[in-house]
């Protein structure tokens, strides 16, 4: 038979039961508050930090191209620029300093940038414990915002590797010692075309993840809404566009010869 | 028209549940989706099979209770329309349909094609009303409201609570739903004064209940029944880094 | 079946005096309860719709600890949600001559005659504070430019008193309602039971006590006690199976307190909305509505030619009959429900209507497309012309429209007093689930302010008189284990019949007898026949049919069939009532009583009462009659040429 079990008596005390998750008591109102959980701890405020920080890679990757753009005007303005970089601000500076606050900054971003990202993915995946049969069609034609994780995964390898060959010069033909122009021309050469190759995908990948990322960032941080979203949303393409065309143009130009 | 259906069938939480295939014969084009598994159903009991358990009420698209990933898109390839509003006349004669659950950690499968969506009452615990006790208000005139921006606290509040949101993103996310709320009562003068704590209270709630961070897919507000824009979440975004900054 | 007559009933609660004061006094000397004692005594609340969920919250916010209850899987699901016009309130913002003592007119005269003076003055009273208790909690109503409240005029009203948010009026109160519901489950004034249905009511020691519930996701029968019981449990439009309701509303809570001792008020006044999406099949599981505003702009007819197969372009305007406007000149397409439902089933009766089974009308929009352009027509009713257009396949803008009435709501329900008390003590019964305040028909945009009256300004005090008594001590476990038995035992029985036709099969057809015996018209004759076919289909039910499963874990089925169950006897006491109402009134048209005209005719100098049930077993139910005295609205006839 049914079974039956009794709950709570009028006057006597009700026993509750636990909810799954008790919900936080309801705040007394207005007054700014930092949660209980903090910045850091609530999925909103880890998408802030990578929203930002990923701002802060992007003002690199500006700046890092127009440096490269450099290369165009011949080997000596772009080994001079190269040397003002770590020359900058003297005597009043000691050397290198715009280049090691540079370097500080972006490794902060790119941990923070990381950090944030597993932590999303890690939460992404423990809330969809169980995928659906049917492969789940995509509406809102989010190519792109797909490409995040693994873009990003291929991004980390390819700055390894970049840092590497450019920087450090290790796996670099012509070595540490040579300047950076000689550097430049010898990672394209054409017998080395796979390294030019990773670098065009690298740049693609680069340039997806602006797509999706520069707008993205700014829906996070709640900056754009309505008409404006829809229009950074081009601003986006277009500046990723720019910034792959800037990228591919130094080692392209190097492979057909017109930078040698 | 003759369709075959592949549907997740699950007796109970515990049970890891499978696809079953049904063929259903002589749907008629004008049946909504859950009239033909009504037709289904219907049979099943006579054949002493057990009928599909799935959610509906209102079967006119405003109550949210029904729900289902069809084809891998919540509550069907129809924009803007729940699943009770689906009429069979878009599936081509002959046609293969997968019925699913809502998947997401934290809305656990009950039966067959219901799960328990009480995480999102629970998110509006936290916060998502204005604290006023019955008898305590001011005359309805005495708070003047801008029409914008009662207009625009009208479209998020059209949330019907049916969670396609959290099933379409795939990140598992609730970020729509709750900016829905924050938005429409962060929009009015009435909602002010528990503007901050709101928001921060009900993310904690979201992210205590399991669900995924937002990555601005968009897939969420394609399948939203109401349309829910995704300047909401943008809203939730800058409220929520405004109370805690 | 047999009925006898009881003794006269009385509302022992209305106040006297000026109809003005009486809310006021009655506030006064209802007693009050400490807040001390308030913490010690429980409520049990049942349905979280408008009415329930503002009670609910209400009481939880004044200390009461109450235990709230619904079927669905959350509280904001219930079905006030699907409200679409609007909320009624004589706020006079528009200047327009509206007043406290208008609205109160208005809805006395609306209900034809049938509603009580007091309650529903304090109703029109009450509206006022509805819309700034709503504005205070972030329902986003309509606005207009300067900030200020829009509102419209609706259901023919001469004033502009229905306030809206879009064509959604009905689920921005309940959120609202809902959020202040979620706020007290939060401050642990209130303990949620969801996914739990109300089987039974336990009475003891001649008080209403507690409820037998399922859980029905684990099958588990659960007792909960309390101090009062207030039902909010809805309508039960779905006795007709099909209807603008929910699938699952259903008449077993009140059905089951009825049995219990509390009398049934009016159950055969049933409402009838002229315009929804007609049936398509016989697959049909439930009927939409589409908002009354549509009549504003359209114009209905019907071929003139009865079986007149063409396509309604081809059809010339000399072959068309806009029936409406050659019977009602004064009104035209705007004449009340009932007056345009039962002209839509008459041209369908004479063979003239149209579309699936010749059970539609047209409803065109041509002229006004020509008249105001497409942009404009579409501004003002596209989504609704979207709806139709998603329901049928069909694109309204090219071709007419069909539309046919279906049964939207009940204003019959349990009998309440004043302070909306049922016969049982301690039962208290609050929105459409009671019978108080619509008289025999109700006005559009009314149904909304009613809930919200009752469940957050009319039971949070009244319903402290009673408590003002308690606690009430312990409960008599006999009666727990008698009420316990019942449930289960009928539980069981559904089971173990194992027959051949499922509880869906039987419902369908116990709702087109209902909507054909007792639906917009009704006789002697059908009535009779109701009443002979009904049992005899009930038995069969209880003899044949098939519910799968067990009691144990979620079953749709089980919950359905239950449901049925209790449709059968209600179906039964609806069609008595209405055989024995031979007067027409509101909704309730008897064909026997029509003017020359063939509109509704009231007897007042014999029916001018509130027919109050009880349960009788065996004996059949008792008659109870609680005479309606108007001493200030003048009984007349009502007229729309």
């Amino acid at each position: 038979m049914t079974s039956t079990i009794e709950r709570g008596a009028a006057t006597a005390a009700v026993p509750r039961r636990a909810p799954v998750k008790k919900a936080p008591t309801p705040k007394a109102p207005g007054g700014r508050r930092r949660g209980p959980a903090g910045l850091l701890g609530t999925t909103n405020g880890r998408k802030a930090v990578m929203a930002v920080s990923g701002a802060v890679l992007v003002l690199f990757l500006i700046g890092h191209m127009v440096g490269n753009l450099k290369i165009f005007l011949g080997a000596g303005a772009f080994n001079d620029y190269a040397a003002w970089l770590r020359t900058v601000g003297e005597p009043a500076l000691p050397g290198r300093t715009l280049l090691t606050v540079t370097e500080v900054l972006l490794v902060a971003a790119v941990l923070l940038h990381m950090w944030s990202a597993v932590a999303l993915a890690r939460r992404a995946s423990a809330a969809r414990p169980v995928r659906y049969a049917a492969r789940p069609r995509r509406r809102a034609g989010g190519y792109v915002a797909r490409t995040m994780r693994y873009g990003g995964v291929i991004i980390l390898l390819f700055v390894v590797w970049h840092l590497l060959d450019l920087t450090f010069g290790a796996v670099n033909p012509k070595g540490a010692a040579a300047t950076p122009y000689d550097r430049m021309v010898a990672g394209f050469d054409p017998s080395r075309w796979w390294v030019t190759a990773f670098y065009v995908l690298a740049v693609a990948m680069v340039g997806l993840h602006l797509r999706h990322g520069l707008w993205s960032a700014f829906q996070t941080l709640g900056l754009v809404r309505g008409r404006a979203r829809r229009t950074l949303s081009a601003v986006a393409a277009a500046s990723a566009a720019v910034l792959v065309l800037g990228f591919v143009a130094v080692p392209v130009a190097v492979m057909i010869g017109v930078v040698k | 028209m003759n369709l075959t259906l592949k549907v997740w069938r699950q007796n109970g939480p515990d049970d890891r549940g499978r696809m079953v295939t049904y063929r259903v014969e002589d749907v008629s084009p004008d049946m909504s989706f859950l009239e033909m598994l009504d037709v289904l159903n219907e049979r099943l009991i006579l054949d002493g099979d057990d009928p599909i358990a799935f959610d509906h009420d209102c079967r006119e698209g405003i109550c949210g209770m029904c729900g289902m990933v069809i084809n891998g898109v919540a509550h069907g390839e129809q924009r803007a329309t729940t699943t009770c509003q689906l009429h069979m006349r878009h599936f081509a004669d002959g046609a293969t349909i997968t019925i699913e659950p809502w998947r997401a950690a934290p809305f656990p499968v009950v039966k067959d094609l219901v799960v328990d969506r009480g995480a999102f009452d629970r998110i509006i615990q936290a916060g998502g009303f204005i604290s006023v006790p019955a008898g305590s208000a001011p005359d309805a005139h005495s708070i003047p409201v801008k029409k914008e921006d009662a207009d625009d606290a009208f479209d998020a509040a059209t949330c019907i609570g049916c969670g396609a949101c959290v099933a379409a993103c795939p990140n598992g996310s609730a970020s729509l739903f709750t900016a829905a709320k924050i938005t429409h009562l962060g929009l009015l003068p009435q909602g002010q004064p528990e503007r901050d704590a709101r928001a921060v209270a009900m993310i904690e709630q979201m992210d205590a209940e399991g669900f995924g961070g937002c990555t601005n897919t968009g897939e969420c507000t394609a399948v939203c029944p109401k349309g829910i824009s995704l300047d909401t979440i943008s809203r939730m975004n800058r409220d929520y880094l405004k109370a805690v900054k | 079946m047999k009925y006898t007559i009881g003794e006269p009933i009385r509302d022992g609660k209305a106040p006297g005096g000026p109809i003005e004061d009486r809310w006021d006094r009655r506030r006064f000397s209802a007693r009050l309860v400490n807040p001390a004692n308030k913490r010690k005594l429980t409520v049990i609340v049942v349905g979280t719709g408008l009415a329930g969920g503002s009670a609910a919250a209400t009481l939880g916010e004044l200390g009461y600890r109450v235990k709230s209850f619904c079927y669905q899987d959350s509280p904001r699901r219930a079905h006030s949600i699907a409200a679409q016009g609007g909320i009624n309130a004589a706020k006079n913002y528009r200047g327009d001559g509206d007043s406290i003592h208008r609205l109160f007119y208005d809805t006395v005269k609306g209900g034809d005659f049938r509603a009580r003076e007091s309650n529903v003055h304090r109703l029109a009273q009450v509206s006022v504070n509805i819309i700034d208790q709503a504005v205070a909690q972030g329902v986003p109503f309509a606005r207009e430019y300067g900030g200020l409240l829009d509102t419209r005029s609706f259901g023919g009203a001469q004033v502009s008193r229905t306030f809206y948010a879009r064509g959604q009026t009905g689920q921005q109160l309940l959120l609202g309602a809902y959020q202040a519901l979620e706020r007290q489950i939060a401050a642990g004034t209130v303990e949620m039971h969801t996914r739990h249905e109300m089987l039974d009511l336990v009475v003891s020691g001649g008080r209403a006590r507690g409820v037998i519930v399922r859980d029905l996701v684990s099958g588990e029968i659960e007792t909960h006690l309390a101090d009062a019981v207030v039902l909010a449990t809805g309508g039960y439009g779905n006795v007709f199976f099909l209807s603008t309701n929910a699938k699952g509303c259903n008449t077993t809570a009140i059905w089951r307190a009825h049995r219990r001792g509390a009398y049934f008020g009016n159950p055969c006044y049933t409402q009838i909305h002229p315009t929804c999406i007609p049936v398509s099949g016989e697959y049909q599981s439930k009927l939409t509505l589409m908002s009354e505003s549509l009549r504003n702009d359209g114009r209905v007819w019907v071929p003139v030619r009865a079986g007149d197969e063409r396509a309604p372009g081809d059809i010339p305007e000399d072959e068309r009959d806009y029936y409406l406007e050659r019977l009602y000149p004064a009104f035209g397409n705007l004449v009340p429900r009932d007056i345009a439902s039962r002209a839509a089933k008459n041209v369908c009766d004479e063979g003239r209507g149209v579309g699936p089974g010749g059970l539609g009308v047209y409803l065109d929009f041509a002229d006004a497309i020509g008249r105001l352009g497409r942009a404009a027509v579409e501004k003002k009713y596209g989504n609704l012309f979207e709806m139709y257009e998603r329901i049928t396949g069909e694109d309204p803008y090219s071709r007419p429209m069909r539309i046919y009435p279906a049964v939207h709501y009940t204003m019959g329900g349990l009998w309440v007093d004043y302070d909306l008390q049922s016969t049982i003590p301690g039962l208290f019964v609050i929105g459409e689930a009671n019978f108080s305040d619509h008289g025999a028909n109700r006005l559009g945009a009314s149904a909304l302010m009613q809930g919200l009256a009752d469940g957050y300004f009319v039971l949070p005090t009244t319903i402290g008189d009673y408590l003002a008594d308690g606690p009430f001590g312990a409960v008599d476990q006999a009666d727990v284990a008698e009420a316990l038995g019942e449930v289960t035992g009928r539980i069981g029985r559904l089971l173990s019949v194992d027959g051949t036709r499922t509880a869906d099969s039987y419902h369908r057809e116990l709702g087109g007898l209902m909507w054909d015996l007792c639906g917009m018209e009704r006789t002697e004759e059908g009535l009779r026949k109701a009443l002979e076919r009904i049992p005899e289909l009930r038995e069969e039910f209880w003899a044949n049919v098939k519910v799968p499963g067990g009691e144990e874990g979620l079953n749709q089925a089980l919950e359905r069939a239950g449901r049925v169950a209790d449709f059968f006897d209600l179906a039964e006491l609806m069609c008595l009532d209405a055989l024995h109402r031979t007067e027409s009134c509101g909704g309730h048209f008897r064909a026997e009583s029509q003017t020359e005209d063939g509109e509704a005719l009231r007897d007042d100098a014999n029916f001018a009462y509130v027919a109050a049930w009880e349960h009788g077993g065996d004996a059949g139910p008792v008659l109870h009659k609680e005479a309606l005295d108007y001493e200030y609205v003048t009984m007349t006839q009502r007229s729309y040429k």
